[in-house]
């Protein structure tokens, strides 16, 4: 939004007014932030020694909370790679000329798509062995995240080829291409520049994904924090528990503010960039930034 | 066909948990996020903040965690909530996010000829949300905003880690269980999300269809 449109710049009542409401309004935050926190120092949550455990490195908790940090984006970094990989894959074969081809692919994107992520990760991770085959709970989670976020992200590069002027494409085929090098060296390259953007959008919500990892107990950070709390509690009573939980949510928040900065900035440069002139506006798949089933508005500027 | 009458109930259970997380969040994240539109729309800064910080947060934070700190957080500060409503209150605070920033994008779309007249004809800014902007933008946002809640719908299998005896749960319990025919179970499953989720995505392209306007 750039003016104001809804209402008009505040004139001296208007702003008096705003002022009240302003007050009032953060009287009441102030009021709640204030509940919640003699709730907190009422159960000794705010004391600094509990706080304190988080950053001493003599406590393991840092560096505990470190490796299972690690393992999160070991499985985000892995997922991402292969689910790209099956994107695109899957983005070309529901392009493709032969009608059977686009068929079977189109039922695998809408069956993945369908599909809650949980169950996906449950099927692999409790059914398969029942046919012979056992993934570990990285497997499981990693190949749940692949599935769901391929099909995902092959919505997202068809797409992104098909918003390639078709120009491009013509001019392709009337230099004497092939079908194979029109898609791998005109269409891909455009339309992956393009897609960067909502590439690394969906990263968060891969990154969010992987605390579902928590439930077929894979040691991610959720877990990982959970790990440190039953640890403890054994040793001193629940008095870290909150904190760890917290710790935990602030690294989640913090690493998906920077992704979705990045993507944005991303956005920015691709805008400017005239390398990628020659597309047009694309209807973009519903984000998927809710992650675990799909289907957000992209986020407002 | 034992197994699919020895687990009937269950299965019917399991389904109705799922409908009623997905009705009762889903209402609470449409009132919720509504409202945080509004607010982020709203002439008062601190609101416009509050809301911005609202949204950063929950659209940053994983489901699960935020499931974490509604069933295990709330009673530190001696809030106690049951599995159910806890869930119910996990899926639509986190799902409300997403409904405000798919609110917020059908407000910029109305034209600012209509919010511009709706001033001009002495509506203050309550007025001329509720009256003229807010009825448009929801017309245009019918399909954004239908895909957020059913993919809130697939989002409630989350609860099943948080002991709600919901659709998911079944997978595990019933292969612990050992019980029968494990793949019945997963189509079981995925049948019941889709008897929700199709006849919703029916039902949001008909709404689309009638309540359309052009622009």
């Amino acid at each position: 939004m750039s003016a104001p449109v809804l209402f008009d710049l505040p004139g001296p009542r208007a702003r008096r007014r705003i002022r009240l409401a302003t007050a009032v309004g953060a009287l009441l935050v102030a009021a709640l932030v204030v509940l919640v926190l003699v709730r907190l120092a009422g159960n000794g949550q705010l004391e600094a020694q509990r706080w304190a455990v988080l950053f001493d490195p003599a406590s393991q908790v840092p560096q505990a909370l470190g490796q299972a940090l690690l393992r999160t984006l070991q499985v985000a970094l892995i997922g991402m790679v292969l689910a790209t990989l099956l994107g695109l894959l899957l983005a070309v074969g529901r392009l493709s000329e032969h009608h059977w081809v686009r068929v079977v692919v189109s039922t695998v994107i809408e069956f993945f798509r369908a599909v809650p992520l949980l169950v996906l990760i449950f099927a692999l991770f409790f059914l398969l062995p029942k046919f012979g085959i056992r993934l570990t709970a990285f497997w499981a989670l990693v190949g749940g995240l692949v599935l769901y976020n391929g099909a995902v992200l092959g919505e997202i590069f068809r797409a992104g080829i098909l918003s390639v002027d078709r120009g491009q494409r013509e001019a392709a085929y009337g230099l004497g291409m092939r079908k194979t090098q029109v898609m791998t060296l005109v269409l891909l390259p455009q339309a992956t520049r393009r897609m960067l953007p909502v590439l690394i959008a969906q990263l968060v919500v891969l990154l969010k994904d992987t605390s579902l990892g928590f439930i077929i107990s894979f040691p991610e950070l959720l877990r990982g924090a959970r790990g440190l709390v039953e640890f403890f509690t054994l040793q001193f009573g629940n008095q870290y528990t909150f904190q760890l939980y917290v710790a935990a949510a602030v690294v989640y928040i913090v690493i998906n503010l920077l992704l979705s900065w990045l993507a944005r900035y991303a956005e920015g440069r691709t805008r400017r960039s005239a390398k990628t002139a020659a597309t047009t506006p694309a209807e973009l798949p519903a984000d998927v930034q809710m992650g675990g089933g799909g289907g957000a508005v992209p986020a407002g500027r | 066909m034992d197994f699919v009458s020895e687990n009937a109930d269950l299965f019917v259970d399991a389904f109705l948990a799922t409908l009623g997380l997905s009705l009762l969040a889903g209402l609470l994240a449409l009132a919720l996020g509504t409202l945080l539109a509004a607010m982020r729309v709203s002439p008062v800064p601190p609101l416009r903040g509050l809301a911005t910080f609202y949204v950063e947060t929950f659209r940053n934070t994983p489901l699960t965690v935020v499931f974490f700190f509604i069933i295990f957080g709330l009673p530190q500060i001696d809030f106690v909530i049951g599995f159910f409503p806890g869930a119910v209150l996990s899926v639509g605070l986190y799902t409300a996010a997403f409904v405000c920033e798919a609110v917020r994008s059908g407000i910029n779309a109305v034209a600012a000829g209509q919010a511009e007249a709706a001033r001009a004809l002495g509506l203050t800014f309550g007025q001329s949300l509720r009256e003229v902007v807010l009825p448009q933008a929801f017309r245009t946002v019918v399909p954004p905003l239908g895909n957020v809640l059913i993919a809130m719908v697939k989002n409630t299998s989350i609860a099943a880690g948080f002991s709600v005896s919901e659709l998911s749960s079944l997978l595990p319990r019933l292969v612990n269980a050992d019980a029968g025919d494990l793949t019945l179970v997963l189509v079981g499953v995925v049948v019941g999300y889709m008897v929700i989720t199709l006849p919703s995505a029916l039902a949001v392209n008909r709404i689309e269809r009638r309540v359309a306007i052009l622009r």
